[in-house]
């Protein structure tokens, strides 16, 4: 109760409030409520087609809302282009698939959105850029390129890059999906340095270890709603939704 | 090497030995291919005999017609006295040096964007200097040059002109034109696609037909634009509607997950285009882009029809010329090498640049 706690009197950073969305027509959200506090650490669980991927990404406007409200910093996200821009700004995100440019350097991977977004200068985003690849611990690629490194690697580059954009937010969208199983701890070892440092992080993500270990709050989405959601000690030990009680134990079982 | 180094004989160089084992093992490998082998060396030795036999053997090299009456083979005494004819056309004699230096201004121009260390905006603006000078050494006007009239340009010179800017420009037009016909603004989509279909749904010769007997029509009276400039135009458009169409192909490869990438880095659209799309979609696309600029190279003999008098118009007329009737095999040969090697040069080229870029981001 203690994480509770802490987090009682911090200032929401985003809030979604009865959110729908349709893809055609196919009612992929349903009533989203969602109110995060900065520096929450927040996983999203569930079955695929759940909608979880969906309910990060319509968070920073890759994909539209049809109904509802989302606040981020108290900033609407909507159609107004300036808003979404800003919005951008603060809330990074991470692929499942990297999504690294290839044709770049990993430092000018790094260092291409602080000095064309942020007006930073060359020098100081070269440094920013080194800062943050020496905490992935991965200095040394700095110039090569992203086909020239291990999936785990450029994984800890796009970590890298976002958080060069100084973000308040980061969204991980399965992040560790696509990688051999001898690379995902290296990957999460970063996300989990990142949360113990205090970053707000919404992660979507099947490693139920990671869960247990720093999120605040367990959130389980089935058929495009919230189903449950609960701190890791009472959503992994004793839940309440018959769903959820199903798919923790097709996940944890074996 | 170490294989070769290894079987190496006392008496045969590793690169002697090593192309004679290569003959062994794909030419001789089998009595078939032996067969087979030997029959392809006779056919292309007969081919070379006849066609070395012609060109250098029996042909006449001298300056004078009057040696070719006695030569069995080609007389290129019509290329020593035609040659200044292809290169310039109608250009006044005395003034020759001018589309010369026009012509070394324009190849060395290509040669030196050629080098991927010179690609900056900078090189933009030294082209758009160049084609100015370029067009004032031929037109005249100034610093006491004689006036040409672009009606008097020809040959070679107006071949590489129409050619070069008709690359220079067909380029960004074709790139404005594919993001235009991706754009979500309706009004800018719809009018890219117009343009891009009507320019591709019809041949170029209608296209030059249109800018130099249609136009006019329907420019106000006393108004005229040079027909030389209107044919340029014609080029520019009909490739770049070509062209925009392989670029907007090299756009649609490119993974959906770079442009959200790009998003959630908060780029704004042009930003995300020039710094994350475009470079990788060119890159695609660099094979079909030199196609299209090779086959514009040899699209400018069309001019022809308008009137305009390029390098093949020339040749032509050179062969209409009643004293040279007979030659007009070694006219063409001659200029069918003079197109072979500038579009060879810009094949290889593409194949080169597609490997160094290849190279430079991966293993």
């Amino acid at each position: 109760m203690t994480e509770q706690n802490r987090l009682a009197d911090r200032e929401s950073v985003i809030q979604v409030e009865k959110m729908n969305k349709w893809f055609g027509d196919f009612h992929v959200l349903t009533d989203i409520q969602l109110d995060v506090k900065q520096g929450e650490r927040i996983v999203i669980c569930g079955p695929s087609g759940s909608g979880k991927s969906t309910l990060i990404r319509c968070l920073n406007r890759l994909e539209e809302h049809q109904e509802g409200h989302i606040t981020v910093n108290g900033i609407e996200l909507g159609d107004n282009v300036k808003n979404i821009e800003v919005i951008r700004k603060d809330v990074c995100m991470v692929f499942q698939h990297f999504n690294l440019f290839p044709h770049l350097s990993v430092l000018d991977n790094l260092t291409l959105a602080p000095m064309f977004v942020l007006k930073q200068p060359k020098r100081e985003a070269e440094a920013t850029a080194m800062k943050f690849l020496e905490r992935v611990k991965i200095a040394e690629q700095a110039n090569k390129y992203p086909g020239q490194l291990s999936g785990g690697q450029q994984q800890r580059v796009a970590i890298a890059r976002s958080l060069c954009m100084n973000p308040k937010v980061m969204l991980f969208d399965e992040p560790t999906s696509a990688l051999d199983p001898e690379m995902i701890k290296e990957v999460l070892d970063v996300m989990i340095e990142l949360a113990e440092e205090g970053m707000t992080m919404l992660c979507v993500t099947h490693e139920m270890g990671f869960a247990k270990q720093v999120a605040d709050r367990v959130i389980f989405m089935d058929a495009g709603q919230i189903v449950e959601e609960n701190e890791p000690n009472e959503f992994f030990n004793n839940p309440q939704n018959d769903r959820t009680k199903l798919f923790l134990s097709q996940i944890l079982g074996h | 090497m170490t294989e070769a180094t290894n079987r190496a004989r006392p008496l045969t160089g590793p690169v002697l030995n090593r192309s004679l084992r290569w003959m062994k093992e794909n030419l001789f490998s089998t009595p078939l291919n032996t067969i087979i082998t030997l029959f392809c060396i006779y056919v292309i030795w007969s081919l070379l005999d006849v066609l070395v036999s012609w060109a250098v053997i029996n042909a006449s090299f001298g300056a004078a017609k009057e040696a070719c009456e006695t030569a069995t083979g080609a007389c290129w005494a019509y290329v020593h006295d035609m040659w200044r004819f292809l290169l310039f056309g109608t250009f006044p004699a005395d003034q020759h040096w001018r589309p010369l230096v026009a012509m070394i201004m324009l190849t060395s121009g290509m040669l030196l964007s050629m080098n991927r260390r010179f690609w900056s905006p900078w090189l933009a603006v030294a082209w758009i200097a160049g084609f100015v000078a370029v067009y004032f050494i031929l037109a005249g006007g100034i610093f006491g040059l004689s006036v040409v009239r672009t009606a008097q340009w020809g040959g070679l010179t107006l071949t590489l002109v129409l050619a070069v800017v008709g690359i220079a420009f067909a380029a960004p037009l074709a790139l404005m034109l594919a993001l235009g016909r991706r754009s979500d603004m309706p009004l800018i989509k719809v009018v890219c696609i117009v343009i891009i279909e009507v320019f591709r749904g019809v041949p170029l010769i209608s296209v030059l037909f249109m800018a130099s007997v249609m136009f006019p029509l329907f420019l106000p009276e006393g108004v005229s634009i040079d027909v030389l400039l209107r044919a340029q135009i014609g080029i520019i458009f009909f490739q770049a509607a070509y062209l925009a169409e392989v670029f907007r192909g090299g756009m649609q490869a490119i993974p959906k997950g770079q442009y959200e990438a790009a998003d959630s880095l908060g780029l704004n659209y042009w930003l995300k285009t020039f710094k994350i799309i475009l470079p990788q979609a060119l890159r695609l696309v660099i094979p079909p882009t030199m196609s299209t600029f090779i086959s514009l190279f040899k699209d400018t003999s069309l001019v022809v029809i308008i009137g305009l008098f390029d390098l093949l118009a020339a040749t032509r007329a050179a062969v209409n010329d009643p004293m040279w009737r007979q030659q007009f095999i070694e006219a063409y040969l001659f200029i069918a090498l003079i197109y072979f090697c500038f579009c060879f040069f810009m094949s290889r080229y593409s194949a080169y640049l597609d490997n160094d870029l290849k190279k430079s981001t991966s293993h």
